[in-house]
């Protein structure tokens, strides 16, 4: 059996608190390193950056480039193919806002039933102002992506766009994004893969991935709420107009009109979020840390023991690719509301997700109000999923 | 407040451990007088619910005592429903006003239910209660 206790020693929280944390789709907790460099930002270095020739605000500009460079290099990808954000949500939305031009009446955007609303409900939004249609990749009674009728829908319905999930929020489903977005590539679709989820655990080459964007969040990974970032193709920022303008992301402005910048920066007005970059930065130093080696398979070990646990509660149903997936439990206990379920487990100390996990479409399709959601993560242990265990069947008894 | 709510009250406050609790909350949801279908409409609805809660509030024959009639498709916000219903049901807005939701649910040890971050719908009901009475004072 794995050991994390190097990696879950790492996490402040864990030491300060009698929760067991199994909410980690929701957000995760952040190591030493990530709280440290926040800090050390505020107390030694706080600049603006971009601007000014001090050498303090020149210092605190590498130290946020240099943030930019190391997620390039750990998806695979060039500095300039980054733009910062404030989230995933943020970052799909400046995909929305700014593609109208190449979406025209009666073409065909695809999105999956498993998609979370921030990669949805925007889409139906550009539908509304283009008249354009929104379509929806099918997914079986487990909630599992029946990838054959998806493939065939792609190619048949030649989409001017595929927007898809790298994993599941609800489910924990890992997507076949490669074969789906080379479907799409294969009708010239424009693509936008969301990776908010995926990214905590996987390490998606954005290299040798076709798709256009990639969308994700800093603190579903370790770090500081407040940065996403939009990673494009160095040829599909281009396809953009322009999102929000301001400083920065200007080149020349007179009273009468303003050249604006090219490539990422174009897409960046205003202070950006500095510390919030800065703290990401250790983050992703954390990731790639040599403790995080075995990340993976410890995950996917904890996970199998996990439902196996589940499995042998008889009434519990569980919902999604048990197979592929990222660390998620979905479940439901007989028909007691989940709501129930998750307020006698909070009683108990586990924090656990409970309700549609804002995916009301694929809830109505499983043919549930909601589920109560276990999400994993690297620093959690056996121990936790025991004390769930535990207080779940307490919950059981008193329900029955 | 009614005998029935004040025997509650003296019941729950004797009650340490959480599990005691909820087994009486839930027992309470059993016996909270279920809203016929035709009643459970959207326009009832109390938004921002993780559970569907519907909702009326109204003046008894007398026209000066509060019904509220709620119910929920969850087993607890329905024995919290039953709580604040045995406490506010039967009072006149006079009456009503001298009591404090917050304040009961605290010393019921319930209070968690009144925060924000739930979704249950508890705290709507509780504002729903009192913007009723302030309307009709």
């Amino acid at each position: 059996m794995l050991d994390n206790h190097e990696i879950r020693s790492q996490f402040p929280f864990f030491s300060h608190s009698d929760f067991i944390y199994l909410d980690n789709g929701a957000t995760t907790q952040k190591p030493q390193c990530v709280i440290d460099a926040l800090c050390h930002f505020y107390n030694f270095n706080n600049a603006n950056v971009h601007r000014g020739v001090s050498q303090l605000a020149s210092n605190t500009t590498q130290m946020y480039e240099q943030v930019r460079s190391k997620l390039a290099t750990h998806c695979a990808v060039k500095p300039d193919q980054i733009v910062w954000t404030k989230g995933a949500t943020e970052a799909i939305n400046l995909v929305v806002s700014s593609i109208d031009k190449h979406i025209e009446p009666n073409d065909i955007i695809v999105v999956s039933a498993l998609e979370h609303h921030a990669n949805l409900v925007p889409w139906q939004e550009l539908c509304k102002r283009t008249g354009a249609e929104l379509r929806v990749l099918p997914i079986n009674q487990q909630g599992v992506l029946n990838i054959t009728a998806s493939l065939n829908m792609i190619s048949s319905l030649k989409p001017k766009l595929v927007a898809v999930t790298h994993a599941s929020n609800a489910l924990g489903n890992i997507l076949p994004i490669e074969q789906l977005i080379d479907a799409a590539k294969n009708v010239n679709a424009i693509t936008l893969v969301d990776g908010a989820q995926a990214m905590q655990h996987l390490k998606p080459n954005l290299d040798t991935l076709n798709s256009d964007f990639y969308v994700l969040s800093a603190h579903k990974m370790f770090g500081p709420t407040g940065v996403g970032a939009l990673i494009a193709k160095p040829h599909s920022l281009a396809l953009l107009d322009t999102y929000q303008t301001g400083g920065e992301m200007i080149e020349q402005v007179s009273f009468s009109s303003s050249q604006y910048r090219q490539g990422n920066a174009r897409f960046e007005a205003g202070t950006p979020n500095i510390a919030g970059v800065i703290g990401f930065g250790a983050a992703l130093d954390f990731l790639n840390s040599e403790a995080m080696n075995l990340q993976r398979s410890y995950e996917e070990s904890l996970y199998q023991y996990t439902i196996e646990q589940l499995k042998k509660i008889d009434g519990v149903t569980l919902y999604g690719d048990l197979e592929n997936n990222i660390g998620t439990v979905s479940f439901n206990y007989k028909d007691e509301h989940h709501l129930d379920v998750a307020t006698l487990l909070d009683q108990s100390g586990i924090v656990v997700r409970s309700g549609n996990h804002c995916t009301q479409p694929l809830m109505n399709l499983l043919g549930v109000a909601g589920t109560i959601r276990v999400s994993l993560s690297c620093y959690n242990s056996y121990e936790d999923i025991d004390k769930f265990i535990f207080a779940l069947k307490q919950a059981i008894e008193l329900l029955d | 407040m009614t005998e029935q709510y004040l025997n509650l009250k003296q019941n729950f406050i004797s009650k340490n451990a959480w599990q005691d609790k909820y087994r009486d909350i839930m027992l309470l949801g059993k016996q909270l007088p279920k809203l016929p279908n035709e009643l459970k409409i959207d326009n009832a609805k109390v938004h921002g619910c993780e559970s569907n809660v519907w909702l009326y509030i109204d003046f008894d024959e007398s026209e000066e005592r509060l019904v509220v009639s709620a119910d929920s498709d969850t087993r607890i916000v329905k024995g919290l429903i039953f709580i604040i219903c045995s406490m506010v049901n039967g009072l006149t807005i006079d009456e009503f006003k001298r009591i404090n939701i917050q304040s009961e649910f605290e010393s019921l040890g319930l209070i968690q239910h009144l925060s924000p971050s739930r979704g249950n719908g508890i705290l709507a009901i509780a504002q729903k209660i009192s913007d009723f009475a302030i309307q009709n004072s």
